[in-house]
């Protein structure tokens, strides 16, 4: 499998996330600078935390905008994974892939430490090597992780189960009912606050975060075998 | 020329957090006076006059890429710009 991942000026993951593909998960993986207009060889597209554009204005709120991103709307379309950590889940929910938007977190601090995060959906392509309710360790590391939509797009996400991981031992941010990641209703389009690809070795702290990519390749491979 | 003066300010119904802590900060001060603080963002356009009409281009870039209208409101004035 064949991922591409996506690198604003500002970015500052990129090189976790591609470490975390290549090294740990052991599958292809390219840099691809924001002004690409082709993502056509890619099967999965990764956009990394960082400050894309400076987070001048609103986080995400630029690089919605550069070219690349409308072939990254494309990708969504057409179905492939399409996975935004951190800064890659505000620059979604900026580019109307996923609902609501990211605030600054409630008590105004940069949060940088590893959190328990429960699975609520087992279900979606990104966590199936995941047990439903169980708790992993990941990083968080952001000021604006605050996750806030209205009431409406609120139920919706829950009566389609889009609400895929919470924060389970405390809510670092405040976001609404201690929401961490959310996926879109089609299930290819993931945001998450936390950092999955910092969590790929023990050597790291923890491995908890592998079993995503794992998912991701799982299901890629489930749906590209040969069918002779 | 003219001037646009755009105020975005977060929505009514989403908590500001920044607001609150100036709050705090102008109570501890003594200016219990003060009840409500709602920290915002002040954009000036200078805009050329041209044959596209100002407040649809104005409204166009304050819902596209200005304000977040998920959680952000915004409202703006026009002013003839003075060149210097």
């Amino acid at each position: 499998m064949k991922f591409a991942v996506i690198v604003f000026p500002g970015s500052n993951c990129d090189l976790d996330m591609y470490h975390a593909i290549k090294d740990e998960l052991g599958e292809e993986v390219d840099y691809v600078w924001h002004d690409q207009t082709d993502l056509s060889d890619y099967d999965g597209i990764l956009l990394p935390g960082g400050f894309a554009y400076g987070d001048y204005l609103r986080c995400g709120a630029i690089s919605r905008f550069s070219n690349v991103m409308s072939e990254v709307i494309k990708a969504a379309e057409a179905g492939k994974p399409v996975l935004g950590v951190c800064n890659g889940f505000q620059v979604l929910t900026e580019a109307g892939l996923l609902p609501g938007a990211l605030l600054r977190n409630k008590n105004l601090k940069f949060m940088c430490r590893t959190v328990d995060l429960k699975i609520v959906n087992n279900e979606t392509l990104f966590t199936s090597k995941y047990v439903k309710d169980e708790v992993i360790q990941i990083p968080i590391a952001h000021g604006e992780g605050n996750y806030y939509c209205d009431e409406e797009t609120l139920a919706s996400l829950k009566e389609n189960n889009q609400i895929v991981f919470t924060y389970a031992s405390e809510n670092p941010n405040g976001s609404m009912e201690d929401i961490a990641g959310i996926i879109n209703e089609k299930g290819n389009v993931l945001g998450m606050m936390p950092h999955p690809e910092r969590a790929a070795n023990d050597i790291m702290g923890g491995s908890d975060g592998l079993a995503l990519f794992k998912s991701i390749v799982k299901q890629w491979r489930e749906s590209h075998v040969s069918h002779a | 020329m003219k001037k646009v003066k755009v105020y975005v300010t977060l929505r009514e119904s989403v908590l500001d957090p920044q607001g609150s802590a100036v709050m705090g900060a102008l109570h501890s001060m003594n200016y219990n006076e003060v009840k409500d603080v709602r920290i915002g963002k002040f954009l000036e356009l200078q805009i050329e006059e041209s044959d596209r009409d100002l407040d649809v281009l104005v409204k166009e870039m304050c819902e596209k890429l200005l304000t977040n209208t998920v959680i952000e409101d915004y409202r703006y004035d026009v002013e003839e710009a003075v060149t210097k």
